[in-house]
């Protein structure tokens, strides 16, 4: 009783703190946690008719029904394939023109360089899927540059091989310029006076980068990594969706599990399978966010989350 | 003496190895730029290009015989403004409505004397970590919320970022805490110190933020993909994925300027609905670039 009584005079205290945040508290309900309770359709054969609740309950059939769905291994190891060759070749390209560009002592030229390179990532994934229709379609120029020097070229859009290479170039387009960002501010932010010091004692400037600069974005690259691998079970649907759509074709190679629950969404119209595939990925995400917030704190307490 | 020649031939090497040294930066910055800009060069060469060309010679970057014909059609037929209305509607619309659900929720959650904050932090970060998937979130809007094409379905779903907020309310908490005291002191609630004191000098923060939310309701289609069929209601990006995917977007552009459908340029007309969708973009992108990155280095990394 007492206690109840406390919160209501904090309550009452701050009464125009928190009515300011009933708002958003509503939407942060209804959008985020109302589809929680919809994860019980990974549970239930369900039908629009009886609604969530109405419809019988079937245990793990729906689990069952997806790990037996032919090709579900590949779409798992797909998404985590995927994501390693994009977190890996961002990093290793990002510190990399991080140091180029931090290298620049002409101001303007590096300004200039930093803005086209960041450019790529405000840019939609519709638009992507345009110009890759220009580069490396059917009449694209890079198709019809092959046609010119080599006799001939491969069908991009019908040969599923090319694509982890065609999406990870793409991400590298996309993702690199900004993901120099955090580095190139990292690099601006470190003790001018050691750099000083090993020039004064002849250091080359290849020496200075190697020996000073890189160990210092060490514990940046590892964060940012660790980060990256606590979503390494999420498809990029966005971008995948976007460029190879419905294009049957290329499905063994790009299918992820986030395309996976749109197709089983709208083209299987298995929404207790779709709900079932998101849960799991949901549970594992979970799982992989704690482990890897874990190994954060062991190499820098400060930058885990919690 | 000796030791002076010594000394200057030491600090030539140095100069050309130097030299050496800039060059090579410089180029490899160089080359990454147009790594960056060569497909913005194709879509608006080819744009420009004459359709047969495209089967011979691929997409320009140069057009070999120039024409706006394209063009023509593109803005010779109401889609495209259909499209970018609902566009600039829901950036603008949806912007105003996203900052003052990220504002007033971060702004409290700023304040070290609102007891309950953790909680109420903790029930906006679950939602970061855990959610419905996407069936749950589908039927909530379609069926219980009946949102289907209304526009309402391109800005309230996605009205709320977690992640922005939560770099809001680093922005409130930096800020100095005598700002407000001395106005309690004067007497003035919690809103009208937000809305006269601290609202005033967070505009880079807000800024920053403000340009997040619009960008992703400019390039957004996914919902309009999910819950928008009518044809008036289809925003920008959703255009130009319908029209790589069918010829009905382009059919209807050809009858509405009165050209045949079999002579539809549908290459070119494609790259130059692009280039209309993106133009904003660029034009923008070079001010706003510097909110981006102080977005991005300010606390971002801790969430």
């Amino acid at each position: 009783m007492k206690k109840l009584k406390e919160v209501f005079s904090e309550l009452w205290k701050n009464r125009v703190l928190y009515l300011m945040m009933v708002p958003t508290i509503v939407w942060v309900a209804v959008f985020c946690y109302v589809p929680m309770y919809g994860v019980l359709i990974a549970f239930k054969d369900f039908s629009y008719k009886k609604g969530i609740w109405g419809s019988p309950f079937v245990g793990l059939k729906n689990f069952e029904f997806l790990f037996r769905y032919k090709g579900v291994g590949r779409i798992f190891f797909n998404t985590i394939f995927l994501n390693i060759l994009f977190i890996t070749a961002t990093t290793l390209l990002s510190i990399f023109f991080a140091i180029v560009f931090s290298e620049i002592a002409g101001r303007v030229y590096s300004r200039i360089v930093q803005t086209i390179a960041i450019f790529p990532h405000f840019v939609s994934w519709t638009v992507v899927a345009m110009f890759m229709h220009g580069l490396i379609g059917g009449s694209g120029s890079i198709t019809t540059a092959l046609v010119n020097h080599f006799g001939s070229s491969p069908n991009f859009y019908a040969e599923p091989a090319w694509w982890p290479l065609v999406l990870t170039i793409l991400r590298i387009w996309q993702g690199v310029g900004y993901g120099t960002i955090v580095y190139v501010a990292v690099i601006t932010g470190l003790d001018r006076e050691i750099y000083e010091a090993a020039k004064v004692d002849g250091a080359g400037r290849l020496q200075i980068i190697l020996k000073i600069t890189l160990p210092q974005l060490k514990v940046t690259a590892i964060m940012l990594t660790l980060m990256s691998i606590g979503k390494i079970f999420n498809g990029d649907f966005g971008m995948i969706y976007a460029i190879v759509g419905e294009n049957t074709n290329l499905l063994p190679t790009t299918d992820v599990i986030d395309t996976f629950v749109y197709r089983a969404l709208r083209q299987l119209n298995n929404l207790g399978m779709s709900t079932a595939t998101s849960l799991f990925q949901s549970v594992i995400g979970l799982i992989l966010v704690f482990a890897t917030n874990a190994l954060t704190k062991k190499v820098e307490p400060d930058a885990a989350i919690f | 003496m000796k030791k002076d020649n010594l000394q200057t031939t030491q600090t030539k090497k140095k100069g050309k190895e130097d030299f050496v040294f800039d060059l090579v930066i410089y180029l490899l910055a160089a080359a990454f730029c147009i790594f960056c800009l060569y497909p913005f060069a194709i879509i608006l060469g080819s744009s420009f290009e004459t359709e047969t060309n495209f089967a011979l010679h691929g997409f320009p970057v140069i057009p070999k015989d120039f024409t706006t014909k394209a063009y023509k059609m593109v803005l010779g037929d109401s889609q495209i403004f259909k499209a970018y209305g609902v566009t600039i509607f829901t950036t603008v619309a949806g912007t105003l409505l996203s900052m003052f659900l990220t504002i007033t929720m971060a702004y409290p959650l700023s304040l070290k004397k609102v007891k309950y904050r953790n909680i109420i932090t903790f029930f906006v970060y679950f939602t970061m970590l855990f959610g419905g998937g996407l069936v749950p979130t589908y039927l909530l809007i379609s069926k219980t919320l009946n949102m289907k094409n209304n526009l309402i379905v391109l800005i309230l779903p996605v009205a709320f970022i977690a992640w922005n907020m939560f770099l809001m309310r680093n922005f409130f908490a930096g800020l100095p805490g005598e700002l407000a005291e001395s106005a309690y002191i004067d007497g003035a609630n919690d809103l009208q110190i937000l809305v006269k004191i601290i609202l005033p000098v967070s505009v880079p923060g807000i800024a920053t933020i403000s340009l997040f939310y619009a960008l992703n309701y400019w390039n957004q289609w996914f919902n309009a993909m999910l819950y928008i069929e009518k044809q008036d209601l289809v925003p920008l990006q959703y255009l130009l994925m319908r029209m790589l995917r069918t010829v009905d977007a382009m059919k209807e552009m050809a009858r509405s300027t009165g050209i045949a459908v079999g002579d539809i340029p549908q290459n070119s007309l494609r790259m130059a609905t692009t280039v209309v969708a993106i133009g904003p973009v660029v034009f923008l992108y070079p001010f706003a670039q510097k909110y981006f990155t102080s977005g991005l280095t300010v606390g971002a990394i801790k969430g």
